[in-house]
């Protein structure tokens, strides 16, 4: 356990886990978690933890890599259709890639620091734009509640005008679709492959208990680059 | 969403006269009920139009082990139920959606294609009474007569239209439904893809069929392996009993074409 703990430290600076090229094409690849699967436990189940990481994140990225090179091969023969036929495809796995390892990086067990809230500047700016960490929290939990089918609550950036936002997107819609300078801080899945083996169909529980496990530390880091 | 509520509702969309007394609102009549003075008109002066929980035509264990009771008990007990109070709470609030039948309000709350708050509820209410309905014990196998001629007019044979309904359930991004509908314009069975809560019979189409592919729907029982759960459905749940029901009663709506008389 510790010596798989080892390694997946060591990984952890490879971002996105990128890898191999084929004939040019970069493939994605699934990216390791810096935690146990059951680390996060009471919050969030080992048993969805696991399940999350090596069935659906793995399964955006085998679709995901699949739709890369069928769009590699359309744009070699100039087969416009199929290049923007497969846009869709390309969306939905890429933004479920893109969007799950953001949401890896979002949580930590409780013995390394998670929920414990932001100091610094992005613990001012929260207080400023929400007027306190609870009032974020309230909103983040309330939208996410009521974002109807599957989908993503964010706490997001606006690069240009420097201020904080509270969004939602659909599906696998990455953070940046409603809003070119949007930069994601946090991510949480509301999918309920995301919580419903745990808290069945109470999302508001488990948006209640995820708190517990969020990594403000990685969100301070996004937040420190984009207004140092 | 998703609170267990102890009242048994009547399992039947009626127009119905209730006791208000506990749901008035004015201050001055309440004033007066604290005071015990309220007596004659606490007989209900206001009509609620609200719908009921469908319950569906089996047990809840009737249908293992393909869907398990669990699940039954989980998405019947409680998401449907969830829409169904959610839906009579909102209705609560004003007058001007009373008086439908579900498929009314459905298509009103649809507002083509711009939906008011109450369609999510009243779509997903609608969608499953449906998908209930679309299963049975012992489901599966394949329709006989009438139906199967269609479905193999339109598709070719059965196993196509089986390929073409399993690969709309496994590239549906998200949560929706899969439907096999009969077109009313193009006068044919078609396998059509529905995000969320939206329904075929906003465009005025004929669903015959329903699969329910929510992450609720299976997740209990296949976790993710939406592929599993979509084949079991086809081959051991659907009813194609009701599929025929449904198309008899869409023929009387959609002129399929001239009966086959033979020549003497």
């Amino acid at each position: 356990m510790a010596l798989r703990t080892l390694i997946t430290r060591r990984s952890l600076g490879l971002g996105l886990g990128v890898s191999q090229s084929v004939r040019g094409l970069q493939t994605v690849s699934l990216p390791d978690l810096p935690y146990d699967y059951g680390a996060l436990e009471p919050a969030i189940s080992g048993e969805i933890m696991k399940l999350h990481h090596q069935k659906h994140h793995q399964t955006y990225i085998t679709n995901y890599n699949k739709a890369l090179e069928q769009l590699h091969e359309a744009m070699e023969k100039g087969d416009s259709s199929t290049v923007v036929k497969l846009q869709g495809a390309i969306k939905f796995n890429g933004g479920g890639h893109v969007n799950h390892s953001i949401f890896w990086k979002n949580l930590t067990p409780v013995h390394e620091g998670g929920g414990e809230p932001p100091k610094g500047s992005l613990g001012w700016a929260i207080d400023t734009h929400f007027g306190s960490m609870e009032a974020l929290v309230a909103k983040i939990n309330s939208e996410g509640a009521a974002v109807q089918g599957s989908g993503w609550v964010w706490l997001g950036l606006d690069k240009q005008l420097k201020k904080l936002v509270v969004e939602t997107t659909a599906n696998q819609d990455p953070l940046v679709t409603k809003g070119p300078n949007l930069v994601p801080l946090l991510g949480i899945d509301v999918w309920e492959h995301a919580y419903y083996l745990q808290y069945k169909n109470v999302r508001p529980d488990y948006l209640k208990n995820i708190w517990k496990v969020i990594d403000w530390k990685y969100a301070s880091e996004v937040y420190e680059k984009e207004c140092p | 969403m998703g609170y267990c509520c102890n009242n048994s509702f009547p399992a039947s969309s009626h127009v119905l006269l209730t006791d208000l007394s506990q749901r008035w609102k004015c201050p001055k009549l309440q004033n007066l009920r604290h005071k015990g003075q309220f007596h004659g008109s606490q007989k209900a002066s206001k009509v609620l139009a609200f719908y009921g929980l469908k319950a569906p035509p089996y047990k809840l264990d009737a249908l293992e082990p393909h869907m398990s009771r669990r699940t039954l008990e989980m998405h019947w007990g409680e998401h449907h139920r969830g829409y169904v109070e959610g839906l009579n709470k909102q209705l609560e609030k004003d007058d001007v959606l009373y008086g439908h039948t579900l498929d009314e309000l459905v298509k009103v709350t649809y507002n083509n294609g711009n939906p008011l708050p109450e369609f999510n509820n009243a779509a997903q209410v609608w969608n499953h009474d449906f998908f209930w309905e679309s299963m049975q014990p012992g489901g599966g196998d394949m329709p006989r007569l009438g139906l199967l001629e269609q479905i193999e007019k339109d598709f070719g044979s059965f196993t196509n239209f089986k390929e073409k309904f399993l690969e709309a359930a496994l590239t549906l991004f998200g949560s929706g439904w899969v439907w096999l509908v009969l077109k009313r314009n193009e006068r044919c069975l078609a396998v059509v893809k529905t995000s969320n809560a939206i329904n075929p019979i906003v465009w005025d189409d004929i669903p015959i069929i329903s699969l329910d592919v929510w992450e609720h729907a299976y997740y209990l029982d296949y976790k993710n392996d939406k592929g599993k759960y979509a084949n079991v459905f086809m081959n051991h749940l659907v009813s194609w009993n009701a599929a025929a029901a449904r198309m008899a009663r869409a023929e009387a709506f959609v002129n399929l074409g001239e009966p086959k008389i033979p020549i003497a």
